[in-house]
């Protein structure tokens, strides 16, 4: 961290709560890009007072990839592998945000079992991101490793299953315009039924290490507290937007995919705070185990590819679409114009991750320098999808 | 009473460390060099080039259409026409790659180049283990690297390869009404060009 010493008038000094003999200068710091705990390479300059954060200006940037003029000089099948490097935890629902817009922007239908696939694959990835949040989550507020190595041995089976279906653990680069690459065989259904049924014993044993914990408690609970006026104002989506006690679920209100068919439940919270957060991907974890038990038993055999996709100069007709999905950390869309070439006009991402980051000055005013890493890592950035 | 979450906490942790001795769930961890994980038949990493027969000369399936050239999104493959053409094992004259370049410090193994590729030409490797010494050239891999026989895409791919093979037999039948009497040559024989 460096540090400057900088002097403000007394006419734009913010108000303190703490009493006169604090009153002196704000000391400038900037967090970041290197700090451990800024998830990658995020910066913060916090002006704080003592140790209360008086000012916190996001700086962004360091990760800029330039995907969206990269899409704009591919093809459409060549922005697939790169969607993958945007949120590299969840390239599953990446790969389905993309396809769903440009199988909207040519009007092209996916087989049901694809589409089950798409469910099965997009809920395992909500599974293990959850689990690496929660475990990212608690060693940013110093249980550095337990929770994270338990959570990572979750995930670590269930990034088997992506690699034994796509052939890679991360890059999974699997979802086609019009269905899936792969079929998946009925011995990997056993397997990712064997882990999914196991999976509720983690969630048991994960919410007993830390949900009652009373270090947990006290860092989280009424920490950067996120009105829902706000939220719904600043676009927040996904978890932290449920977490305020709004009803807004990409699944249940557009119903993309075979989602309708599905039972399942929304979890909502009350105040908003951290401990919100953190207890609405505990339960979201359940209601995708649910989802997912359901889809093994509907899902049936077919095809897997729509035939009539063609693979080379494929050529979407003139106009826009946007196509949008409930990933695991909010609203993912992909937005395309298409001018009828082989390229798209205009390629645009909206990453959750970005936008819930914006609200992070409101959430982090008044606490201290060691609250903004806990609210930091329970908004649920990843810094491939913010810089892109 | 406060404490008991984090004595709740601690039992959890205990079951976990004792679990672990017991239960092949608690401890997924592989001991890398020395034990290996199998590796998926799905998994692939970088393009090779499947040759027939013995001479990965000869026997190269690409005839250098250029196509993954053009679709591989980070424009990782660098490809040279020959000027002449040679025989494939048809008999039929075929241009061959004078040069073919894969530069896998760019390549992120989509594998779209083995999904448009319309002769089989190119498939996945599977090997991982690749540091070298210097990062520009020793990673550009050329064509005489990038060759390697179809009995080894047996062994890394069995499945996929046998369907392959299948495929080309069948384009191989189609075009010749008589086709020769050695499964190998059959399986060995590029399919039809139109």
């Amino acid at each position: 961290m460096s540090a400057t010493i900088q002097t403000l008038e007394p006419a734009e000094r913010p108000p303190t709560t703490m009493g006169a003999r604090l009153e002196g200068e704000l000391m400038e710091v900037s967090m970041g890009p290197q700090h451990p705990s800024t998830h990658g390479v995020f910066r913060m300059n916090v002006a704080l007072e003592g140790e209360i954060v008086r000012k916190l200006k996001p700086v962004f940037g360091y990760l800029h990839r330039n995907h969206e003029k990269i899409g704009e000089n591919t093809s459409y099948l060549g922005s697939m592998p790169y969607t993958d490097r945007l949120d590299y935890f969840c390239s599953m629902t990446n790969n389905w945000a993309y396809a769903l817009s440009v199988e909207k922007l040519a009007g092209i239908e996916v087989p049901e079992r694809a589409e089950y696939l798409r469910v099965i694959l997009a809920e395992l990835t909500r599974l293990q991101n959850h689990a690496s949040l929660l475990g990212f989550l608690l060693s940013d507020m110093g249980a550095w490793g337990t929770p994270l190595m338990y959570a990572f041995r979750e995930r670590e089976k269930i990034l088997d299953l992506f690699e034994s279906l796509s052939g890679s653990r991360m890059m999974c680069d699997y979802m086609r315009f019009g269905g899936c690459r792969v079929d998946a065989t009925s011995d990997w259904m056993e397997r990712a039924k064997k882990i999914v049924d196991a999976f509720p014993r983690f969630l048991d044993e994960f919410e007993n290490l830390i949900l009652s914990n009373e270090v947990v408690i006290a860092r989280t609970q009424e920490v950067g507290k996120l009105s829902a006026d706000l939220a719904i104002n600043a676009g927040i989506t996904g978890p932290m937007l449920r977490a305020c006690g709004v009803n807004y679920d990409v699944r249940k209100v557009d119903g993309y995919g075979l989602y309708p068919r599905f039972k399942f439940r929304v979890p909502l919270g009350e105040h908003g705070d951290t401990y919100d957060r953190l207890m609405m991907r505990a339960l979201e974890m359940r209601e995708s185990v649910g989802i997912l038990k359901q889809s093994f038993e509907q899902i049936a055999a077919g095809p897997i590819m729509n035939p009539k996709v063609k693979i080379r100069a494929f050529r979407p007709p003139v106009g826009e679409a946007y196509g949008r999905i409930e990933a695991p950390k909010g609203e993912l869309g992909f937005y395309l114009i298409s001018n009828g070439g082989t390229n798209p006009y205009r390629y645009r991402v909206r990453p959750p991750s970005f936008i819930n980051l914006t609200v992070l000055e409101d959430l982090c005013l008044g606490h201290t320098v060691a609250d903004v890493m806990v609210i930091l890592g329970s908004v649920d950035i990843v810094m491939g999808e913010v810089d892109r | 009473m406060i404490g008991l979450g984090i004595l709740k906490g601690m039992a959890v942790t205990a079951r976990n460390f004792v679990g672990s001795y017991f239960e092949k769930d608690r401890l997924i961890t592989v001991q890398y060099p020395e034990e290996r994980s199998p590796l998926p038949e799905n998994y692939r990493n970088f393009p090779f080039l499947p040759y027939d027969g013995d001479d990965p000369e000869a026997g190269l399936r690409c005839v250098a259409c250029k196509i993954c050239e053009k679709e591989c999104p980070p424009q990782c493959i660098y490809i040279i026409k020959s000027e002449d053409k040679k025989p494939d094992y048809m008999g039929k004259p075929q241009f061959y790659p004078a040069v073919f370049d894969i530069d896998i410090s760019v390549c992120m193994s989509c594998q779209i180049c083995v999904e448009v590729c319309p002769f089989e030409a190119i498939k996945m490797d599977k090997v991982y283990e690749l540091s070298r010494r210097e990062r520009f050239d020793a990673l550009l891999l050329r064509k005489g690297e990038l060759s390697k026989s179809n009995i080894y895409y047996h062994s890394i791919c069995p499945t996929e390869a046998a369907e392959v093979d299948a495929k080309l037999a069948e384009a191989a039948a189609k075009k010749k009404p008589a086709p020769p009497a050695s499964p190998a040559a059959v399986a060995a024989a590029p399919p039809a060009t139109a």
